[in-house]
């Protein structure tokens, strides 16, 4: 039995920030943050939008573009870092918002930007099993909702987004084997630490941040910038070829590369290490920036709308980031 | 051939090694930071005062050892390397 990824519809949310916000924000030129980001625009949530808004009007957007899928689907896996709540699972108030069947399956998976290839993986193996038929899987990230308003880099690089995605028996395509990686001792390279269970916020945080969005009470990101380069500098020309050693495919039959679209420089860098020609080589950054576990699934969006991705194509999916991990797999579209 | 040749002209050769390959060092990082004119790096020149210097050319360092010396500086080494001839005595020691 094959599985393929059959649809694809994202939202991006209204409030652009451009860099010209930022040029007055941070006393830069607009160029010289294009030149160090490689970002002209990235949208942000309004203070009323969560992680799971975006990724509901992604799904009611596929939904009534193909409402006979609403019927089949008996699993969803909903991906972010910014869960609605402790408990219940965010994916079971999805269900109900998106009205779902109720033999449906649903999962909430904190897995950031290895997230994607995780959920494609996760929706694989039910399908394999005969344990679903149908997945919707959304994912959605709200970075914007933990950076602090002084730190350039992360609010230069960031952007919010939701995705839906719909995985099922294939009848042309199909997904392939996975390789996964992780190196916890990268964990505070990347992290939001404060806010969750461990490091609750007390008043004294919620008055350090009072003039900061909500507070800052979801936490607030710390990213050691010079550490992630080099992890994905070290990891994923390894996980490159253990990918392709996976599936028993060479280098020269991958028709199309899509990384995480951690940054500019990452993608750059790890395009020149590992030797990817520009044709083959998809980027979509500059308009949305990094926008965690939803950039993979929209670079596919705009590689097919712009005819860089044909269906029967051997695409490389190749996800990195916060604990670390590290994911990779190959559909053929 | 070596056997023929005094200490000193072999120290001279080694050193002569020592700079074409700093100086290959040199002409890497002169082409990666876009707006630095090509001949105002030397030896000496202190990595941080470079003009125009940030968090980015580090960066751009560190991807630029790993790509031609296929080093992986650490963050440790990059805040030790002062000078590019620093720098370059790091990937010498890491190569051997």
């Amino acid at each position: 039995m094959n599985i393929e990824l059959t649809h694809i519809e994202y939202f991006l949310p209204e409030i652009e920030l451009t860099n010209s916000h930022l040029a007055e924000r941070f006393e830069k030129t607009e160029e010289e943050i294009y030149k160090s980001t490689g970002v002209l625009s990235r949208r942000i949530r309004s203070e009323s939008q969560i992680g799971s808004d975006l990724g509901l009007y992604a799904a009611e957007r596929l939904l009534s573009n193909f409402p006979e899928l609403k019927k089949k689907i008996d699993l969803l896996i909903f991906c972010t870092e910014g869960l609605d709540y402790k408990a219940p699972t965010t994916a079971s108030t999805l269900h109900f918002k998106l009205g779902l069947e109720q033999n449906c399956a649903c999962i909430d998976m904190p897995m950031g930007c290895a997230g994607f290839v995780y959920g494609l993986s996760l929706a694989k193996s039910f399908i394999l099993s005969e344990n679903a038929t149908c997945v919707l899987f959304i994912t959605a990230d709200i970075p914007s909702s933990v950076i602090h308003s002084d730190d350039f880099e992360m609010r230069a690089i960031f952007g919010d987004a939701g995705v839906a995605t719909i995985i099922e028996k294939s009848v042309r395509g199909k997904i392939g084997r996975f390789v996964y990686g992780t190196d916890g001792a990268g964990a505070e390279n990347l992290i939001v630490s404060d806010g969750s269970t461990r490091k609750p916020i007390d008043e004294n945080w919620l008055i350090k941040y009072s003039n900061e969005t909500d507070s800052l009470a979801h936490g607030r990101m710390h990213m050691n910038g010079l550490e992630i380069a080099r992890f994905s500098l070290q990891k994923v020309p390894i996980l490159l070829e253990n990918v392709l050693h996976k599936n028993e495919l060479s280098f020269e039959q991958i028709d199309l590369f899509v990384f995480h679209q951690a940054s500019d420089f990452i993608l750059k860098a790890l395009k020149r290490k590992c030797k990817i020609p520009d044709d083959k080589f998809y980027t979509y950054f500059e308009n949305i920036g990094n926008t965690v576990s939803c950039s993979i699934p929209i670079a596919l969006y705009h590689a097919e709308q712009e005819g860089k991705l044909k269906r029967g194509d051997k695409v490389m999916l190749l996800g990195f980031g916060v604990g670390y991990s590290w994911a990779g797999t190959i559909i053929e579209y | 051939m070596w056997d023929i040749l005094g200490q000193e002209q072999l120290s001279n050769i080694k050193f002569v090694n020592l700079i074409m390959d700093i100086q290959e060092l040199i002409t890497h990082i002169e082409n990666e930071f876009d707006e630095l004119p090509n001949g105002v790096l030397y030896p000496e020149t202190s990595i941080r005062e470079i003009e125009g210097w940030s968090s980015m050319h580090a960066l751009i360092l560190i991807a630029l050892v790993d790509n031609h010396y296929d080093v992986l500086l650490t963050g440790e080494e990059l805040k030790n390397a002062l000078t590019v001839q620093d720098l370059f005595s790091i990937i010498v020691n890491r190569k051997s």
